[in-house]
């Protein structure tokens, strides 16, 4: 049992990560913090996507230095980009909001601009 | 004609995302230009969504592989499992894409005179197209990773457009909610869809369906999945953005944004029927679904008795027809392993929790454009500061009677058609829930009864002296979205069997889905 | 505004970010890279450059209208590429074969060929004319915005 941590340290970084993103995301006001709180969940979901391809003596998955042994999964390496711009775009949206209910209320507590209640 | 059918499902997403990308481009030669040539994609792509229903209906499941040297080969020479992305078209899929089309083509045709004024209408536009391929594109796929996409697309124009009224500081509050929960969701979803390809190196939805082994893996991901879908489909208790957002959207999106949730609600429906199919005891699923259905419908309408800002009321009340149709869906699914049971209420149920899906897209829709259209006259959304409305805007006040008449289940209308298909069924599944959900529609009709007096009718308040008619284009949208519940009230029996029962088959067998793409080895 | 000893260097090195930032973007399909990674780099350098000289003087020379203008035209290019392989499928790669960009490459280890891949380094391109336009343009018009001006139209 003790003998698989080395190989599981990756997802238990996920699990890790995981978890203080929902603690973020749950118990923190400030909108800034909440955007924090949505990077570092997207992070770990790369993270697992990246570490779920990894075959034990593979190396990079380049055509044109393709090696005659194991090569990683090159498939969950293009999810994961896929993934990183389209947290690239939500990042740079919720940044934008932000920054225009800053203009407004001149306060970014997320509990203070709730001009909507019930 | 051939071409078009066979390239429908490619041209349906590719149409409005070339307009997506041109219209900034085409907007520094004038905004007549700009118009002429969205209702030109607008109209071809209905054009084409109509060719391709006509031809699933007929011929049954189409399927369109990106990049192969023939649109129908999923799976290459050589090769035991489908290797690129696919579309897998079925009567449910072409069913959400009709109502979306049409919500679309309203809402469009709302906006061309709403913006009129507003800066940065080449934005508006382009991301309304971007909102109509993620719908379209979730509804339409049969890759999983795919409907992330699509999902994530949809998302982030959603929000950019309800937020889009940056002058005021409750959009941007509403848009960024809808972002937050959206983004979150997306993950979820990602992180079961990592789950799913680390045991089955496959994506195609009819490949993992084939291969699925129900073990502790693929229960999570399958937790994850649904915990996702009805965040995104403001399913209680996970509900707590859509009044928000549904109150500040401007023009026409409102009811996009509401399509966009009934499109999650298809994506939930694709995992547990599809996916998931007949490898587990779907009776606790369905219990679950029809639990959230429930309490969706119940807090929903008790939430929205209160409420004086008008879009806020209509929004809890979006809350609890979709309800309604988690409800018979879940029938359904809770009696999807036991053949008595399914042919004898269970298809029934279903009908009406699919036939409920339309209908609540366009009557909700119509709705949400009258009120938004009240909005646009008196600049206000409080009901405590309008009266009287009903002597100027005759056809607005019009659209809302048959909109109110229609959401209550009142007979002729569609409304009631659906709801008398839910009632019947599922009382004899269980008789409680047909009479909670009896309940929630007369407390419904109550509410609309108290928005149309204190809006409409009484005398007029003295500072809403100088209201007129909304303008036309305004009232076109709305009369499309009219036009189309007027139709659907005198032939629910048509529109039943042409289709909602195929899309219910379709649901139901698993088989022939699979089939679509795995049969098509060479 | 940074010092003079900023501004300077980030002259110099703007040219060296944009030939890697290209470089990345056309060897999209033999080395790891590709569209957003290239584009990202080459937007990483115009952000330098507002960090260095302020986001009134970029403003000057990047304009918001071309700036639209150049991601239409990337966005145009990828989807052209896709309509037009539609004599087959949507998304065809019709060039495999044909003397633009159509060598077939061999297997095993190799330097690698520039002229093989089909439409894909095409698409690359457009795609990297997208996202260098368009993180540049969201760049500018947050240090714009967070200075207290409005973007113009």
């Amino acid at each position: 049992m003790i003998q698989y941590i080395p190989y599981n340290i990756p997802f238990i970084a996920v699990a890790l990560l995981v978890g203080i993103a929902l603690y973020i995301l749950i118990f923190k006001r400030n909108m800034v913090k909440i955007v924090m709180g949505v990077a570092i969940l997207g992070a770990a979901v790369n993270l697992f996507l990246v570490a779920l391809g990894y075959r034990a003596g593979g190396v990079a998955p380049i055509y044109t230095v393709s090696p005659q042994g194991p090569m990683v999964l090159p498939v969950p390496q293009a999810l994961t980009l896929t993934s990183i711009v389209i947290a690239v775009s939500i990042i740079a949206l919720m940044l934008t909001m932000v920054m225009h209910t800053y203009r407004h209320t001149k306060d970014v507590d997320a509990k203070k601009s709730r001009t909507m209640k019930g | 004609m051939e071409f078009l059918t066979v390239h429908s499902p490619a041209l349906i997403i590719a149409l409005p995302l070339l307009a997506a990308f041109v219209i900034p481009l085409l907007g520094r030669a004038g905004a007549t230009i700009r118009d002429t040539f969205n209702v030109a994609i607008l109209g071809f792509t209905a054009f084409l969504v109509a060719v391709l229903a006509i031809d699933v209906y007929t011929g049954g499941t189409r399927v369109y592989t990106f990049g192969a040297t023939v649109p129908e080969m999923a799976i290459p020479q050589g090769y035991m499992v489908p290797v690129r992305i696919m579309f897998e078209v079925d009567a449910i899929s072409i069913f959400m894409a009709l109502a979306t089309t049409v919500v679309t083509i309203a809402a469009f045709i709302y906006s061309l005179q709403f913006l009129k004024g507003e800066t940065g209408q080449e934005r508006f536009y382009s991301l309304l197209m971007l909102l109509f391929v993620g719908m379209l594109g979730l509804e339409l796929t049969g890759d999983m990773f795919n409907m992330f996409v699509f999902l994530e697309i949809l998302s982030i124009a959603g929000a950019g457009l309800a937020s889009y009224r940056v002058n005021m500081a409750d959009a941007v509050e509403g848009g960024f909610k809808y972002i937050v929960i959206s983004a979150v969701s997306a993950l979820m979803v990602l992180f079961a869809i990592g789950i799913l390809y680390a045991q089955y190196n496959l994506l195609s939805i009819a490949a993992l369906a084939h291969n699925m082994q129900y073990n502790t893996l693929d229960m999570i991901a399958l937790g994850l999945l649904a915990i996702a879908f009805v965040m995104k489909l403001a399913g209680v208790p996970l509900h707590m953005w859509a009044p928000d957002t549904y109150a500040v959207a401007p023009a026409g999106i409102t009811p996009m944004i509401y399509t966009s949730s009934a499109a999650s609600m298809y994506a939930l429906y694709r995992v547990t029927f599809t996916l998931y199919g007949g490898a587990f005891d779907t009776g606790a699923i369905g219990w679950v679904v029809i639990i959230l259905g429930v309490l969706s419908m119940f807090i929903g309408v008790m939430m929205a008795i209160h409420q004086t800002d008008i879009k806020r009321l209509m929004a809890y009340h979006a809350i609890s027809q979709s309800g309604y149709m988690l409800l018979g869906v879940g029938v359904g699914l809770a009696v999807l392993t036991d053949p008595v049971a399914l042919a004898s209420y269970g298809r029934d149920a279903m009908n009406g929790g699919i036939f409920h899906i339309i209908n609540n897209a366009l009557y909700k829709g119509m709705l949400f454009l009258t009120a938004e259209a009240i909005f646009f006259r008196i600049g206000t959304r409080d009901l405590n500061r309008m009266g009287g409305l009903g002597h100027k805007m005759k056809w607005t006040a019009a659209f809302f009677i048959i909109g109110a008449l229609a959401i209550s289940g009142i007979p002729p209308f569609n409304g009631f058609a659906s709801k008398l298909l839910i009632y019947e069924s599922v009382f004899r599944f269980n008789p409680l829930l047909s009479v909670i959900a009896m309940f929630v529609s007369l407390v419904t009709l109550a509410s609309f009864t108290k928005v149309f007096y204190s809006a409409f009718t009484g005398a007029e308040m003295p500072s809403l002296g100088q209201v007129r008619e909304v303008p036309r284009s305004m009232l076109i949208g709305m009369g499309v979205l009219a036009a189309c519940i007027i139709f659907f009230s005198i032939f629910p029996g048509l529109v039943v069997d042409a289709i909602v029962a195929p899309a219910t088959d379709a649901l139901i067998d698993q088989a022939s889905y699979i089939n679509g793409v795995m049969g098509a080895a060479p | 505004m940074l010092s003079k000893i900023v501004r300077t260097i980030s002259d110099q090195l703007i040219l060296f970010i944009l030939v890697f930032g290209f470089y990345i973007i056309t060897h999209g399909h033999l080395t790891p890279g590709g569209g957003f990674q290239g584009g990202a780099v080459i937007a990483s350098g115009v952000v330098m450059m507002i960090v260095a000289f302020g986001s009134n003087q970029i403003k000057k020379s990047l304009r918001e209208r071309h700036l639209a203008v150049v991601e239409s035209s990337g966005a145009l290019i990828f989807i052209g590429m896709a309509f037009a392989g539609l004599g087959t499928t949507f998304f065809y790669n019709f060039l495999v074969g044909t003397p633009v960009f159509g060598i077939i490459p061999p297997t095993g280890p190799n330097p690698g060929n520039l002229w093989t891949g089909g439409v894909i380094p095409l698409m690359n391109l457009g795609v990297g004319l997208k996202v260098i336009a368009g993180l540049s343009a969201v760049v500018l018009a947050m240090a714009l915005f967070s200075s207290g001006e409005e973007v113009e139209e």
